[in-house]
């Protein structure tokens, strides 16, 4: 049990360099302190509670996805029906229960429509996405497959994720983190931030813009009340706008879609005096803008976005240019934040904030300050009553306990992985551990000298029969670990890394290094008596 | 140097002698505990209710307007009952509303509610900083209760069945009965105190469930150890036995560990206070309970000197008769 061979005795103290050294960049990072550029450099990055900054959870509504790929799957029905020659007339169409159903004006155009829709209905890689069935022989019914659903989902979120990303890209925020997490949701984490109400409102604006062509026929007395025409659809106008609190009805097809944008800058218009958002389209955006401008001269449109009205203004002329205002009660903030989020493109789905937390910076310094002094204090007495307890074994005990803080702080860095407050508490626990390693195998040998055991005798069995109960109650905590990291979320999860990390350290220092140390001494003194 | 003995040699105190009444009132007091929260309830933090917390810092106040932020937040349409408290020094706060319960399905409630409050907070104060801002909706709470539960369960039935494996079944239940033990007072305490339920205290509770799994485990083994040295020795004498001897052992590691925690306690970050205060409480509740609830259980459970001795198989027994030994 005491016998170290030196290559033994190397390769421990190698290890434990590496992994201290891991540790380095992170204890002296306050002082400014670092390694040369070309080494690698590990630090642990701080959690947010700790650093300060925010964590946005967002989450998507799938059934919104699923309306809009019906909507869309309707809008592509009706072009290649109408466009077929000679063309397919149908009515009654509805989108109710997550179908597409439409009845043909002549049953006796099934099979032609059949063949004609039969391209739309397949997803990537031929797979069949919708399923066609006819009833009564002239009523067609399209539903998507559960597996079209899906795959919508997660490319929209795919997509979002990128929008997402490109907001904040925009707000110059340094190193934020958006990730993925589930089937719906996506988990934004900004270190540092002093204004998060500037990054919510970018991410809560789906900014979907859109320009309809208002319904003329539509009589007021149902818009008002919120009835529909047959092909338009009511639309309110938007808080601040020069109707607020009215509704406008629109055609529900054969508007534009704000999404093929190259450009948008928020600007003053200098006749006005008003905040305004310049927008470009693209080439084909461009063409489809000056044709609905050019058929419509002197009918009013209207520019919607996320659902309200900003303002409906007459077609004076065809606007070829590729360009255009929009203009809707902006302040300053919320043009600029506009023409950030149209740039970025639209979110493909309405994004809700579920969860948020914000750590101001000075909190998060607070916390770590004050958590310092306490653990400082707290070692300080642990150290005393070691030494006052174990003389010469306390003193190994309490170098051990420095080194494997060390240790675990350097593991942490090399995988890259995040402490956190709760992560602290996991820390107090992992020393409570070691130490508790320590007074086992002290008390023991203790309990052997008394029965008069030799000294080496003494201190052989004492780490022997210790260890026992040492490696009982690591593993134990060790299964504990790894289920709260599995089930466990956020706090939690911080605490089980230090915990699981912890128990390997600790069972590293407070036993194999102290024994090393012991051994060493014993070997060296060769004392006849031990002062335990 | 003469060096510290907290527990003098040859202690041999009769823990055993009494273990009916404790354990009459151990079982009272776990009753009790979950009486408790059942009635009176637990004090969900918004991790759990859902709904916002705001800490915020008067930087110019010597004190936080406490019951006038509790005026200001309260005549907001939204916010119900909000409870303000002082957070840390006395001129922090902390703001919470729960999330009322027919706003639960609601996702962008909690985000409406916390603009809600700050745009109110920082048109009525002009020396108020926010520090902090928790919102979780409905949905999201749900899953962390669900979560924390199954954390909890899940750790628990793998630690016994660990302890089951290596020991004896009655060791697995002793550790899992102490371990329901040690959950129960603390959930208790946080029904009685109504102090803040919150995922962080789920943590202190994994820390308890830890520290007092370890106590037990020290003990069993010494008790293994033990049976397997006495043969002859009655149990209930040979567990007072094993908890002596491992006094010493028990007073000095729960000794450094209040060291380490009470400094955290007294000094520590208010955002870790409640935290802390369970795992202190549960190194008291911890150690109670590997000596006076996992030792004895193992008399009831017929614990014997022969429960580590390898069984006898037949095939043993036909090899000894064919060499004519039995």
């Amino acid at each position: 049990m005491l016998e170290f061979p030196r290559w033994r005795k190397i390769w421990l103290w190698a290890l434990t360099l590496v992994v201290v050294a891991c540790a380095i960049p992170s204890l002296f990072a306050a002082a400014g302190w670092s390694y040369p550029e070309e080494l690698p450099e590990p630090t642990v990055n701080l959690g947010l509670d700790l650093a300060g900054g925010s964590h946005i959870l967002l989450e998507a509504e799938p059934a919104q996805v699923a309306a809009q790929r019906l909507e869309n799957m309707e809008e592509s029905v009706r072009g290649v029906l109408r466009d077929a020659e000679p063309e397919i007339r149908i009515g009654d169409v509805s989108t109710a229960d997550g179908r597409l159903s439409f009845m043909l004006d002549d049953a006796g155009e099934i099979d032609r429509t059949r063949e004609l829709l039969t391209p739309l209905m397949n997803g990537e890689g031929l797979t069949r996405e919708w399923e066609l069935t006819v009833v009564d022989t002239s009523r067609v019914v399209l539903t998507p497959s559960q597996q079209a659903i899906d795959n919508a989902v997660t490319q929209a979120m795919d997509s979002a994720t990128d929008v997402v990303r490109r907001r904040i890209d925009e707000l110059g925020t340094r190193e934020p983190t958006i990730i993925r997490q589930g089937d719906t949701r996506i988990v934004v984490q900004v270190p540092g931030l002093q204004d998060p109400e500037q990054l919510k409102e970018l991410l809560g604006q789906t900014a979907r813009l859109e320009f309809k062509l208002v319904d003329r026929d539509a009589l007021p007395s149902d818009v008002a009340q919120g009835i529909a025409p047959p092909g338009s659809e009511i639309f309110p106008y938007a808080a601040g706008s020069n109707f607020e609190g009215q509704n406008i009805a629109v055609r529900r097809l054969g508007g534009i879609q704000g999404d093929n944008l190259t450009g948008a800058q928020a600007s003053v218009d200098p006749q006005t005096n008003e905040n305004v958002v310049n927008i470009q389209f693209d080439q084909q955006g461009g063409q489809r803008f000056a044709q609905l401008t050019t058929e419509n001269v002197g009918y009013p449109f209207a520019i919607i976005l996320d659902g309200e009205v900003l303002s409906a203004p007459n077609i004076n002329e065809p606007i070829r240019g590729g360009s255009a205002q929009i203009a809707g009660s902006f302040t300053a903030d919320s043009a600029n934040a506009l023409a950030i989020s149209l740039r970025s493109g639209a979110l493909p789905v309405d994004l809700a904030i579920v969860e948020e937390r914000t750590v101001g910076p000075d909190l998060g310094a607070d916390s770590i300050r004050t958590g310092l002094i306490a653990m400082g204090i707290g070692s300080l007495l642990v150290i005393g009553l070691m030494i006052v307890t174990y003389g010469r074994f306390g003193v190994y005990a309490t170098i051990a306990l420095g080194i494997n803080v060390c240790m675990i702080l350097g593991i942490m860095a090399a995988l890259n992985t995040t402490l956190t407050l709760p992560g602290i508490a996991g820390f107090v626990l992992t020393i409570g551990a070691a130490v508790d390693a320590n007074v086992l195998i002290n008390e023991r040998i203790r309990e052997e000298r008394k029965r008069g055991r030799r000294v080496v005798t003494a201190v052989e069995n004492g780490y022997r029969e210790a260890s026992r109960a040492i490696y009982d109650a690591n593993v134990t905590n060790f299964i504990a670990g790894v289920l709260l990291f599995l089930f466990g979320s956020g706090p939690i999860r911080g605490f089980a890394v230090v915990l699981i990390i912890g128990l390997f350290t600790s069972v590293f220092t407070a036993v194999t290094l102290t024994r090393m140390w012991v051994a060493g001494w014993l070997k060296a003194k060769r004392p006849r008596d031990i002062n335990i | 140097m003469k060096l510290l003995k907290l527990v003098p040699d040859d202690t041999n105190i009769k823990f055993l002698k009494w273990r009916m009444p404790f354990y009459i009132v151990s079982i009272a007091l776990m009753i009790a505990s979950w009486v408790a929260v059942f009635t009176m309830g637990l004090n969900y933090g918004v991790d759990f209710a859902g709904g916002q917390e705001i800490r915020a810092t008067f930087t110019q106040m010597e004190e936080a307007p406490i019951g006038d932020i509790r005026e200001t937040v309260g005549s907001l349409p939204d916010t119900g009952d909000p409870i303000v408290q002082r957070f840390g020094a006395a001129n922090e706060v902390s703001i919470r509303v729960k999330l009322p319960p027919e706003a639960e399905g609601d996702k962008e409630f909690a985000d409406r509610l916390t603009r809600e409050i700050t745009n109110a907070l920082d048109a009525e104060y002009d020396n108020i900083r926010i520090d902090g801002v928790d919102s979780v909706s409905g949905k999201v709470s749900g899953e962390f209760r669900t979560a924390a539960l199954w954390a909890l369960l899940a750790a628990m039935g793998a630690i016994a069945i660990y302890i089951w494996v290596r020991f004896e079944w009655q060791f697995g239940v002793g550790a899992l009965f102490a371990l329901v033990h040690d959950v129960s007072l603390t959930m208790g305490f946080f029904a009685l105190t109504q102090l803040e339920f919150s995922l962080q205290i789920i943590a202190a509770i994994l820390a308890i469930i830890g520290y007092s799994l370890n106590d037990t485990i020290v003990v069993y083994d010494r008790i293994r150890e033990n049976l397997k040295k006495f043969r002859k020795m009655p149990v209930p004498e040979l567990l007072d036995l094993s908890v002596n001897e491992t006094l010493a052992r028990t007073v000095m590691t729960s000794l450094t560990l209040l060291v380490a925690l009470i400094p955290l306690l007294l000094f520590g970050p208010a955002s870790l206070w409640g935290m802390v205060a369970a795992i202190t409480l549960g190194i008291f509740v911890g150690t109670y309970s590997s000596i006076y609830m996992a030792a004895p259980i193992l008399i009831w459970l017929g614990v014997t000197s022969t429960s580590f001795v390898p069984q006898e198989g037949k095939a043993d027994q036909q090899e000894k008769v064919a060499r004519g030994e039995a």
